[in-house]
């Protein structure tokens, strides 16, 4: 069994490019090319620097002791939310901000959810001096209003999006028909590992040093690079992949994806793909994904802005359907208790998104001699109005 | 086989009109209606738009021409319904147009069995590509009848463009520049060098160029080129006045044909 992406561009049956024609040109010279030049030694030197000095990796590996105490089992944090502008989503833009240069692209575009695809986005475009326009739903534009600011500081334009749910689902629909009518000047930078091949696997590549680093970090500090799990939350699937990446091939470590059930899976308010979806095509992927009889795509509804999608990228499709990786769901009643709890357990804030991964340990047997590692995608600071709502502070 | 479509340019081959509208808007029962009336005030072919809710490929108006149809209760099911003896009434050819996902669900196969039934001609689903029409459709396709529309692009290179010539069958859907549709571009703005460059090209398939024509003006130029041209936006903006249909119809095509 692979669960690579093979030359077709799908994983299993999942995956492909459903792109419309007017997309065709870009796709496929990114398809034909991200492989070669991911693989230059000017590439990786430039990639490499600018992840050490600039975004400030490796992030720890931090085993937390009072949660480890708390459910009487080894916990480790990979700390994403340490990075430069606060979660793993830097890792991608900054490959893919070098990629767009060498393919002499000038201007670059964005889709975001909670706005950390967006922030690490226009922060790339100040590194590099490129025009930048993000787009995101309305109603995230209220919700993450700190990251628009920031945004907005970095000199992107922020665009809102009215259509649908005015959440990430409809941004990425307006960030595609930006590219499809700017062709030839623009690279369209998606923030997870969704999309037409080769998104999906380009953006898992990228985001793969986070297990890169996670097994060294294991090894020199439990003396094996491979923990009983791995577990992630999971929007698109992007700090997901990145975090499972190097254990692909390893089925002695069990991975974990967590998805947000919003009110609950079994209520119409959710974003629990995988728990209540079907197979079908969103955003130019065959993948599994919330839609009624007719083929509608539903809207999806979550706390967090960045796991508000009804979809899911094709790996985290295939890796469900053959069983290599199981995934749970956490509502937003338990992502605020588990965000709090770690608040005052290990004195870290986390990002709502993150919180979901922490709020499905509960749900699992944790022998005393497991190690389980949880990838902290983000940092709160963008939540605090949430938390404020939730908690008086 | 016999299909109307290459009947349609065997017969004609200047100033071929296509309009595209949304069924199930502006209400529900306005499909049959709509394709009587093109095809009483002349024109030759039309494009029947199934809604979808996330149309990436379009622009503003056809998005909320789908919100509302999908909103009047529009789907699948509904639709062939709808068109069940739409061939006692109307000779012209017709195609269906929308995005992959609901002919999914639908099921490829029943789909394409269906369209047959209801005398469809053709389908434009611009989210499949050709390596997907190949690998799960191209079969159900044939055995209906059906020719699969595909759309090329300034942005097509010329190896790209003789694949999708080879592939496809009716006609080949030539995007007028980089864009959604209902892009509002000046009948100068159009590109002469892609148009010839196209042009020059002998294909096999005749070309109908759409996004993007929405007046006589655009129409005119566009017929310059191909054996004619497919109106989409300008049509469903149209068709949101709060006029009679056939006031709203007589008079919008009138103004391109004349
Ligand atoms: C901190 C954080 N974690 C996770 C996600 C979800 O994205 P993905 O599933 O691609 O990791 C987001 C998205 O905005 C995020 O900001």
């Amino acid at each position: 069994m692979s669960y690579f992406v093979d030359e077709k561009g799908y994983y299993g049956a999942f995956g492909g490019a459903w792109i419309p024609e007017m997309m065709q040109a870009n796709v496929s010279e990114l398809q034909e090319r991200y492989l070669e030049i991911m693989a230059t030694e000017e590439f990786r030197r430039e990639f490499d620097l600018l992840m050490k000095d600039y975004v400030g990796r490796p992030s720890p590996l931090y085993e937390a002791p009072r949660l480890s105490a708390y459910y009487g089992s080894r916990i480790f944090l990979k700390r994403e939310d340490l990075n430069h502008t606060g979660s793993h989503k830097l890792n991608n833009t900054i490959g893919q901000v070098l990629l767009a240069q060498k393919l002499g692209k000038t201007r670059i575009i964005a889709e975001t959810g909670a706005g950390q695809h967006g922030l690490a986005t226009a922060t790339v475009c100040a590194l590099k001096g490129l025009p930048c326009v993000v787009y995101m739903g309305a109603l995230d534009v209220k919700r993450q209003e700190p990251n628009v600011r920031k945004m907005k500081m970095l000199g992107a334009e922020v665009i809102p999006v009215t259509s649908g749910n005015q959440t990430l689902k409809d941004a990425t629909n307006e960030a595609m028909r930006d590219w499809i009518n700017h062709p030839e000047d623009t690279h369209y930078i998606i923030g997870s590992v969704v999309g037409p091949h080769p998104y999906p696997d380009m953006v898992a590549r990228f985001q793969s040093v986070i297990s890169e680093e996670m097994k060294r970090q294991l090894q020199e500090q439990t003396g094996s690079g491979f923990p009983t799990r791995v577990m992630a939350c999971v929007g698109g699937g992007s700090n997901a992949a990145g975090a499972f990446y190097h254990y692909l091939d390893h089925p002695e470590v069990e991975l974990i994806g967590v998805e947000a059930a919003g009110k609950g899976a079994d209520t119409p308010e959710t974003a629990a793909t995988l728990a209540v979806g079907s197979p079908g095509v969103l955003h130019a992927a065959h993948t599994i994904l919330m839609q009624n009889n007719d083929g509608q795509i539903t809207e999806p509804y979550s706390i967090s802005a960045g796991l508000d999608y009804p979809g899911i990228g094709p790996l985290h499709a295939h890796l469900f359907k053959t069983g290599r990786a199981s995934y749970l769901h956490a509502t937003d009643q338990e992502t605020l208790q588990a965000a709090l709890l770690l608040t005052r357990l290990e004195g870290i804030i986390p990002a709502l998104e993150s919180a979901h991964a922490l709020a499905a340990l509960p749900k699992i047997p944790l022998r005393t001699g497991d190690i389980t590692v949880i990838c902290l995608s983000g940092r709160g600071d963008k939540d605090m109005q949430t938390y404020l709502d939730a908690y008086g502070y | 086989m016999h299909n109307r479509i290459n009947e349609l340019f065997s017969r004609k081959s200047h100033h071929i009109l296509s309009v595209y509208f949304t069924a199930g808007y502006p209400r529900l029962e306005d499909t049959v209606p709509i394709i009587e009336l093109l095809e009483q005030n002349g024109v030759d072919l039309v494009e029947i738009g199934m809604p979808f809710s996330d149309p990436t490929a379009d622009g503003p108006v056809i998005q909320k021409s789908s919100d509302s149809a999908l909103k009047n209760g529009m789907s699948l099911e509904v639709l062939f319904h709808q068109l069940e003896n739409i061939r006692e009434r109307v000779s012209i050819p017709l195609l269906l147009m929308g995005y992959v996902n609901p002919v999914l669900q639908y099921g490829v196969e029943r789909f394409c069995r269906q369209c047959r039934q209801s005398g469809i001609d053709g389908i434009i689903l611009p989210d499949l590509p050709p390596q997907e029409y190949l690998t799960h459709f191209r079969p159900f396709f044939e055995e209906n009848n059906l020719h699969h529309i595909f759309l090329i692009t300034p942005q097509s290179s010329e190896a790209r463009i003789r694949e999708l010539d080879a592939l496809g069958s009716g006609f080949l859907y030539m995007v007028s520049s980089a864009s959604t549709t209902g892009a509002t571009k000046k009948a100068e703005e159009f590109s002469h060098e892609y148009f010839t460059r196209v042009e020059k090209l002998g294909l096999q398939n005749p070309r109908l160029i759409g996004f993007g024509i929405s007046d006589k003006s655009t129409f005119e130029k566009a017929c310059k080129y191909a054996p004619g041209a497919i109106i989409g936006s300008a049509f469903v903006k149209a068709l949101g006045q709060p006029l009679p249909l056939e006031q709203t119809i007589g008079k919008f095509v009138k103004e391109i044909k004349e």
